[in-house]
């Protein structure tokens, strides 16, 4: 092989008459152009979301309640409704949304610091007693948006800014696995962990989000799906090392699959 | 495939992401913002690979109404 490269002009759109096939920008996210971290998983597990919820057709009757983190920016590219609810207390505020309006379609967007940390109690019981609303987790294993500290999901021998020789059981505590909690309870009834560290997790990503959207409108009772994404930034590696990152530190922790499925 | 380069912010996840590897990173060049973005070599295949791990929806696909050689621009060695 020569070392001549041929490139295709790809910086500018087509000169000569073509339509647009596709942007890859599903509808509902009205500005692509976002102050996330380069390489951060978040927007790749948002844009699941929206094309779930485009598919599906419920743009209509959705409404986001957002919690408290760095995805909370990105809320104001989307148009669908959005609630910002305190720090942990989503699901919270879901339940008194799906409560007033049953026929609104109600889901939760949230970070581990947020769901894990400081609201374990408020998603647990939304599980138990089976409110019929869709939370999802976006499980980065620290709190991102302050600077990359230790979360109840970091796992043992993880480096973050809190626990720099690696996270210790004997100082710190075993991490948390969200999923596999509210799986135990008999309101969930639908649970299922992922990721979004390469093209065929991402697709994966999308599918589970589907059906736990399918479960909520069937009414079965409560929804989670936990998507693992990548903080470069927090996590202290170059973002071209996020995916593997993910691979070797969070996902041999927090499994990837479906726990509960009707 | 085109890559809007100014959305990019030179992450090259998408690097990683596709099959054939017919993505290449600049080098020296950079978008208005400062970062490095990818530049497409032939033969990729349509996959959407790289459009589904971006994370700021760099990529777009357009079909020209009337088939047409592809314009190819020789850029020569880097
Ligand atoms: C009651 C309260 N405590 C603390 C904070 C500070 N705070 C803002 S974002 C955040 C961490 C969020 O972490 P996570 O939900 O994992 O989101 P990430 O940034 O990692 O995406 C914290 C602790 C706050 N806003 N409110
Ligand atoms: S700090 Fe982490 S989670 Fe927050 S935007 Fe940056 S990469 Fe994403
Ligand atoms: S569509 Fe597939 S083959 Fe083409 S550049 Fe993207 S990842 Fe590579
Ligand atoms: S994944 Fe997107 S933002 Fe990252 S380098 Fe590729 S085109 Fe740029
Ligand atoms: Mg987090």
């Amino acid at each position: 092989m020569s070392d001549e490269r041929i490139y295709l002009s790809t910086d500018s759109p087509p000169q000569e008459p073509a339509a647009l096939v596709d942007d890859f920008t599903p509808s509902l996210i009205t500005q692509a152009n976002h102050h996330l971290c380069p390489g951060c998983g978040e927007p790749i597990a948002i844009r699941a979301a929206m094309e779930a919820i485009e598919e599906l057709e419920l743009a209509h009757s959705t409404i986001t309640v957002f919690g408290i983190g760095c995805y909370t920016a990105f809320a104001h590219n989307l148009d669908v409704e959005v609630v910002q609810a305190l720090h942990g207390r989503a699901p919270s505020v879901a339940t008194g949304i799906k409560r007033m309006l049953p026929d609104g379609f109600v889901m939760t967007v949230q970070g581990d610091g947020d769901m894990v940390n400081e609201g374990l109690q408020e998603v647990l019981h939304a599980a138990a007693r089976g409110e019929n609303i869709t939370c999802l987790l976006l499980n980065n294993g620290v709190f991102g948006e302050t600077g990359g500290q230790m979360t109840t999901t970091t796992t043992l021998g993880q480096r973050t800014k809190t626990s720099i020789e690696g996270r210790d059981p004997h100082q710190h505590g075993h991490p948390i696995l969200l999923s596999d909690l509210a799986a135990t309870m008999d309101g969930a009834a639908y649970v299922a962990r992922c990721a979004v560290n390469n093209a065929g997790n991402v697709a994966r990503t999308k599918r589970y989000i589907t059906r736990a959207y399918e479960s909520q409108m069937a009414g079965a009772g409560f929804s989670l799906v936990e998507i693992l994404t990548m903080c470069p930034t927090g996590w202290f590696v170059d973002t071209l090392e996020g995916p593997e990152y993910l691979q070797d530190t969070l996902a041999p922790v927090h499994n990837i699959g479906e726990l509960k499925a009707p | 495939m085109v890559i809007d380069v100014e959305a990019c912010k030179g992450c090259d996840l998408c690097i990683d992401a596709c099959p054939p590897r017919v993505l290449e990173m600049t080098v020296h060049e950079v978008n208005t913002r400062g970062y490095r973005y990818p530049r497409l070599l032939a033969g990729c295949t349509g996959c959407q690979a790289c459009a589904q791990i971006c994370p700021d929806f760099v990529f777009q696909v357009y079909k020209y109404d009337t088939p047409l050689e592809l314009p190819l621009e020789d850029q020569g060695q880097q």
